[in-house]
């Protein structure tokens, strides 16, 4: 498995827990975190979608 | 004599040797990090009672955003080699460096406010809690003489120092204790309860392996980048594979912030 491959691993789990850091924020009634962690969220799928298309040509394995 | 397989993928693995071995050192990597969480589950399922709300959330996500950013300079360092830009890569792999510093500097200073974090039980069955102001010079607990200032509160009951969620506005005032009312001090560290030696534990060994990792990129970055001018291609295989060990380091990190600092 490549640096690549690994980094896709990291942001997909980076992804789940600004997510899971949101909702946990949001249940413990701090809204500004949760927003953040949305926001947060969402920079990461962004980033996530723009490395994939600029990496394209490096191999997986 | 030359060492194979350094560039070009070994036939019967398809890959090159060192990416071979970094994945064998990162499975045993696994398995310890793997059986300190399991440690951890067992120990928090078999407790009485746990703390909640002990570590500053803020300071762990800044500590995530830091390392999630140091992830990216990694592969963007990795990248500049594979497009043969060193200069870029000088650039990006200065800033993992920059921010390993961030992370481990942010950790010292949550060690250090652990550390001067004091529960002391009083004569009449009272606990002071806070962070140690000063000890006059003459405090000695052996001897009973002196007084010792805290900036936190006093409690009639221990419970209401361990679960710290719903205590939203906790009034804090400097307390000054006499030594012989003193039954016993003790500081936040590894000691002080099971949590606290699982967290020191966990984090302690994360915080040696950002550190062991920096020392490496700090290698590649300086002395080591000589390669660079000789064999490029070997130079870009060995920041891939610092760059595993690196990204291994975040994903732990990502594992211990939620069961840490959130739960």
């Amino acid at each position: 498995m490549s640096l690549k491959a690994f980094h896709l691993i990291f942001v997909t789990l980076l992804t789940t827990l600004s997510f899971g850091f949101s909702a946990w924020a949001f249940i413990a009634g701090q809204v500004i975190f949760g927003a953040l962690g949305i926001v947060a969220a969402i920079l990461v799928i962004i980033y996530g979608i723009y490395f994939l298309k600029k990496l394209k040509k490096i191999s997986y394995l | 004599m030359e060492i194979p397989y350094t560039v070009q993928p070994r036939p019967d693995t398809g890959i090159y040797n060192a990416k071979v071995g970094i994945w064998l050192f990162l499975a045993s990597e696994v398995m310890l990090f793997g059986g300190l969480f399991s440690g951890y589950v067992l120990l928090r399922v078999g407790a009485d009672q746990w703390p909640h709300g002990w570590l500053d959330v803020r300071f762990g996500t800044l500590n995530t955003i830091i390392l999630a950013l140091s992830a990216i300079t990694t592969l963007l360092a990795w990248a500049a080699c594979k497009v043969g830009h060193f200069g870029k890569f000088k650039f990006f792999h200065a800033c993992t460096l920059l921010l390993a510093l961030s992370f481990l500097s942010v950790k010292m200073y949550e060690y250090h406010d652990k550390w001067i974090h004091y529960e002391i039980k009083l004569a009449d069955g009272t606990f002071a809690d806070g962070h140690l102001v000063e000890k006059s010079a003459d405090f000695d607990l052996a001897q009973k003489t002196g007084t010792v200032t805290l900036h936190g509160r006093i409690v009639k009951d221990e419970t209401l120092l361990y679960d710290l969620r719903s205590q939203k506005n906790i009034e804090l005032k400097e307390v000054t204790v006499n030594a012989s009312d003193i039954v016993k001090m003790e500081n936040y560290g590894p000691w002080h309860n099971t949590f606290l030696a699982i967290y020191f534990t966990l984090t302690g060994l994360h915080a040696l392996h950002i550190l062991g990792g920096s020392i490496v990129i700090g290698y590649l970055w300086g002395p080591g980048s000589k390669m660079w001018k000789k064999d490029p291609e070997r130079f870009t295989n060995r920041i891939e594979v610092s760059g595993l060990f690196w990204h291994f380091v975040d994903l732990v990190w990502i594992f211990l912030f939620p069961v840490l600092y959130l739960t």
